[in-house]
């Protein structure tokens, strides 16, 4: 029992930085509905910052200024990303700011590689509390002690300020209606800019709580962002308590996994400190299932400027269609001209087409968020190399990848489509990493961490010019069927229920059905890339299914056009080419990396595409004037 | 097929590529570099320091060694990918590289179905060159069977009844924790019992995991858990008493990646494999070092002996089989022996292992660093399983 309590103080030690960090996110996201996923690198940068003022002084003041310190520098730098990048872009499709965030985190990651080096950095233990106390017999940290506080402290204070102070207003009003505080006569730009920098002070000063109990390194950006997501939806977007009270229940529930330790049940022994590994996406999933708009939050007013409806997507000309016929017949002669690697490269850009596709088919023709499509593109490789391996032939596993993806796209749809916006993005994520630590910790079935290795397609197709042919034909045909879908019955009530659910829902039209039809066959299409490459290359293993490969797929559709067809295939050839290109030829090539997406952010806010599109509309209407 | 190969011809002369030079022998490497930075620029130095001096001594066989280096973004499909690079364009002799366990099985099937040599420098799994070993594939890092061995006489000597192991939750940790428990369980003969915590890679919570361990009344740990975590996790078992009167042995903390970063949290007494890179002054090793300090300022760190040693094998075979014939070398590569900065090694015919070794010692304090004292080298090919054992292993493989 007392050991029960000390793992609840364990807890809720680990909830105070996580709070902080979560906290920010949520009053950024609440007041200018960016999701910041470089919130994570301004929490890694809070702790490099405080490490290096700690180290600098070497004494109490060193430390705490420190932590102070990293906190201001990261609000600064917050005020200069606000300004320079992110309020140029507000006007953008929503989630576009999303690709900018995340071309952030590949500056940040490589400006800390370079300033502070690749070793991992220790930082010193907080003067005045660098021992333990007995708590119920056992040794406790008293810096552990002093985070509970802090942690209750910031909540305190927090909801003060906001509750009391004209700023505090500003930004509740906000959050409830952002047209309507404009309206007012509220002056937009600088209350958005104070709550960007705010957030990153909050990030910066919670990194730098965790100096004394964690090292600096360059992963912890990505460690902790989707930790800091999970917090957030479980507590309620834009909601204090929420954060609070999710990020004590994430860290508990941990605790109390790893301290029951190996349990026999039923017989069968039980190792609950494997659960740590996905046990906030457990409970966030089952959060979302029951409360879909997480434990404190209400369902909130979206901005009025996304009810802008879609232009809609014409049908296409006789010279589209030529275009089409001439860019397949160009894409067929490709191998007859390059050499073999440029097939190679073709061929991952022709699978990362269609799943980028299959992805726009959700969030461009269905207005449907996903962060989690990565599990469908890995349940299709996973699928196809253990049918293949099972001694099934090559065309029998691609249809079991598949099979497999549309079951779980099934599944999962149906919880999802339950919910809207953000909420629904986030259930996706919860199953995709669901279904990304199964792949990880099954050993017996799926190999584990390690994967799978040895699935070759027949001799015919192990020349990669002919193994680029077969992918051009099924990723073509998957491509050409998303295109397809897009002027099917199917394709026209889903754009219908994407513009205006409730006169969608008036003229007769089943929203919620339409959306899960659409989910599941986007899940089956993304299977289809997954199983095409994990023959392309061999052996697959878990990082099919985790998140970077869910974010690379967000990249690639909003890159090129969210509400383009062309779109999702253009993000998918620019992306893949760049990364490729630019992995060979640069050493910080992920800075330069994110330098670039950040720039066709800023040049073609609506998407490569979707501003060419626009571009050419425009100029035809001054034309015809 | 005279317009493919014209247009390449012009499309090559465009780019500006150098034309292939005859008087090189390419080497294509694969890495991590920009996700393990950490182990990799030392890594990447050793490398160079080695090609460097073999090119100062005229190359091999009259051509100089050039290597093409190419980040493969940490994942196994991006691996294979840049090897297809290598070989159909750049026509590198052989791949080598790798750092994690999937990259480095991934481009060892690679090698297999495309018939290209592989030379694994540093990924730990067991599988590379058993389950799944094949006949292209070669490592050199002692794996992670080796690297348990090595430290279970000392835990058996402990005579501890209750052990507590700490490990990281992917295949590298679960496969330590599987050996060091069949290992242990065989040299004794009272029965032991083990408490386990699995810990997300670079997530674990320490404090958490500390207490747990505390509770379960461990009369010894085992910790497999580097990087990160094992800073965490010896940061709160200090403050919180874990390591009193609790003797620890530990996988890879000895090695400078880890332990320099520990400072004076550097928990004195724990049994660790590593490396104590200034105090080994064998002529080789004193040879490697001092060629090191003088042309990078700085001291080799554990990534530095590989990439060196991974070097002078690869010239060594290359000097034996005197052509970049594939079967050629996979024939020269077998018993191979080559002077390492840890003295001489051996590539094991039967699986492709080679006997590299490593430190085995104490951990302890000196001016607010750690440091590795009572230390001797364990030569891998002490602590290799019966060649029956490995014959059975392998019998999957092809």
């Amino acid at each position: 029992m007392t050991a029960l309590l000390v793992q609840t103080l364990n807890g809720l030690a680990a909830a105070s930085s996580l709070f902080l960090v979560a906290v920010g996110l949520s009053l950024i996201f609440g007041v200018t509905r960016i999701v910041n996923f470089a919130h994570g690198s301004f929490y890694m940068l809070g702790v490099y910052i405080a490490y290096s003022v700690a180290t600098y002084f070497g004494n109490a003041f060193g430390f705490w200024g420190g932590v102070l310190a990293a906190g201001v520098a990261v609000a600064l730098l917050g005020v200069i990303v606000e300004v320079a990048i992110l309020r140029r872009i507000y006007a953008a499709p929503e989630l576009l700011q999303l690709i900018a965030t995340f071309a952030l985190v590949l500056i940040i990651k490589d400006a800390a590689l370079y300033i502070w080096g690749p070793e991992d950095l220790l930082g010193p233990r907080a003067p005045g509390f660098t021992g333990a106390v007995e708590i119920f017999g056992r040794p406790f940290p008293t810096y552990d002690l002093l985070l509970i506080v802090l942690g209750v402290a910031m909540l305190f204070a927090l909801t003060t300020f906001i509750k009391r102070t004209r700023f505090g207003l500003l930004l509740r009003a906000a959050t409830e209606d952002r047209e309507m505080t404009d309206a007012l006569g509220v002056n937009q730009k600088l209350l958005f800019t104070a709550v960007f920098a705010l957030g990153c002070f909050l990030a910066g000063f919670g990194g730098a709580l965790q100096l004394p109990r964690e090292p600096a390194t360059l992963n912890m950006d990505l460690n902790i962002i989707a930790d800091v997501f999970v917090v957030v939806v479980i507590g309620g977007l834009g909601s204090l308590y929420g954060a609070f009270v999710a990020a004590v229940i994430i860290s508990l529930v941990k605790a109390y996994c790893i301290g029951l330790g190996n349990v026999a049940m039923f017989g069968v022994e039980f190792e609950f400190s494997k659960l740590t590994l996905v046990a906030e996406f457990i409970v966030m999933a089952l959060v979302l299932v029951f409360k879909p708009n997480g434990l404190f939050g209400r369902p909130f007013s979206h901005p009025r400027a996304s009810e802008v409806i879609e232009t809609p997507i014409g049908k296409p000309s006789n010279v589209q269609y030529a275009t089409l016929l001439v860019g397949l017949m160009l894409a067929a002669s490709l191998p007859l001209v390059f050499d073999e690697y440029t097939s190679v490269l073709a061929t991952d850009v022709l699978i990362f087409a269609l799943f980028a596709a299959s992805l726009g088919l959700i969030i461009g023709t269905a207005g449907l968020g996903s962060f989690g499509h990565a599990a469908y593109f890995g349940l299709g490789a996973y699928g196809a190399a253990l049918a293949a391996k099972a001694g099934f032939g090559f065309a029998p596993s691609l249809v079991c990848g598949v099979a497999l993806s549309l079951t779980a796209s099934i599944v999962f749809g149906w919880f999802c489509v339950r919910l809207s916006g953000t909420y629904m993005a986030m259930l996706t994520l919860a199953f995709a990493q669901i279904v990304w630590s199964i792949v990880f910790q099954w050993d017996a079935v799926t190999g584990g961490s390690n994967g799978i290795v040895g699935v070759w397609p027949p001799e015919l197709f192990s020349d990669r010019d002919n193994f680029y042919w077969l992918a051009l034909a099924l990723c073509g045909a998957g491509v050409l069927f998303c295109w397809w879908i897009v002027y099917t019955p199917l394709g026209y009530a889903l754009r219908a229920s994407r513009d205006s659910q409730v006169k969608a829902h008036a003229i007769g039209l089943s929203v919620m059905r339409l959306q899960w039809a659409a989910f599941a066959l986007a899940g089956a299409l993304g299977g289809v890339a997954g199983a095409i490459y994990a023959f392309s290359k061999g052996s697959i293993s878990p990082d099919v299914s985790a998140i970077p490969r869910s974010v690379d797929a967000l990249v690639m559709v909003l890159l090129g056009g969210i509400n383009t067809l062309l779109g999702p295939v253009v993000g998918a050839a620019v992306f893949t080419w760049l990364q490729d290109t630019l992995a060979r030829s640069t050493e910080y090539w992920r800075a330069v990396l994110g330098a670039i997406i950040l720039l066709l952010v800023m040049v073609f806010p609506k998407g490569i595409v979707g501003s060419i599109q626009s571009l050419t509309a425009s100029m035809k209407k001054r034309s015809a004037a | 097929m005279k317009t493919k190969s014209f247009l390449l011809a012009a499309l090559i002369a465009a780019v500006g590529l150098p034309a292939s030079a005859q008087s090189t022998i390419k080497i294509g490497e694969i890495n991590s570099y920009k996700a393990q930075p950490a182990f990799l620029e030392p890594y990447k130095k050793g490398w160079e320091l080695a090609q460097d001096e073999i090119n100062a001594a005229g190359g091999v066989n009259g051509k100089k060694l050039e290597t093409i280096f190419r980040d493969d973004n940490a994942t196994p499909g991006d691996a294979v990918r840049v090897a297809e690079e290598l070989v159909s364009r750049e026509k590198v002799a052989l791949v080598s590289g790798t750092f994690l366990s999937n990259v480095g099985l991934a481009v060892g099937d690679f090698a297999k179905q495309r018939k290209v040599l592989f030379i694994a420098s540093e990924p730990l799994t067991d599988k590379l060159t058993w389950a799944t070993g094949n006949d292209y594939t070669f490592r050199l890092r002692a794996n992670t069977a080796m690297q348990t061995a090595m430290l279970v006489p000392e835990a058996a000597k402990l005579n501890k009844k209750r052990w507590g192991i700490v490990y990281p939750n992917y295949e590298y940790g679960q496969s330590a924790a599987n050996w060091f428990k069949k290992y242990m369980t065989s040299q004794s003969t009272s029965g032991i019992e083990f408490v386990e915590q699995a810990a997300p890679l670079g997530k674990i919570d320490a404090g958490s995991v500390v207490q747990a361990m505390l509770d379960a009344k461990v009369d010894a740990v085992f910790n497999v858990t580097f990087g990160a975590d094992l800073q965490k996790f010896v940061r709160e078992g200090n403050t919180r008493g874990l390591f009193t009167n609790r003797p620890v042995v530990s996988l890879l903390s000895g090695e400078p990646e880890y332990l320099d970063t520990l400072k004076d949290e550097t928990p004195a007494g724990w049994i660790v494999t590593g490396y104590p890179v200034m105090e080994i002054n064998t002529p080789e090793h004193k040879a490697f070092r001092d060629a090191y300090q003088k042309k990078y300022n700085d001291y080799p760190r554990l990534g530095s002996v590989v990439g060196y040693a991974t070097v002078k094998s690869i010239a060594a075979m290359l000097k034996k089989s005197g052509s970049t014939d594939v079967a050629k070398m996979q024939g020269a590569m077998k018993n191979l022996e080559v002077m390492s900065p840890f003295g001489k090694i051996t590539w094991r015919a039967q699986d492709h292992q080679s006997t590299m070794g490593a430190y085995v010692g104490k951990l302890a304090k000196k001016d607010g660093k750690g440091v590795m004292v009572d230390w001797r080298y364990v030569d891998g090919k002490t602590v290799q399983p019966t060649d029956d054992e490995v014959k059975r292993l392998r019998a999957s493989a092809k």
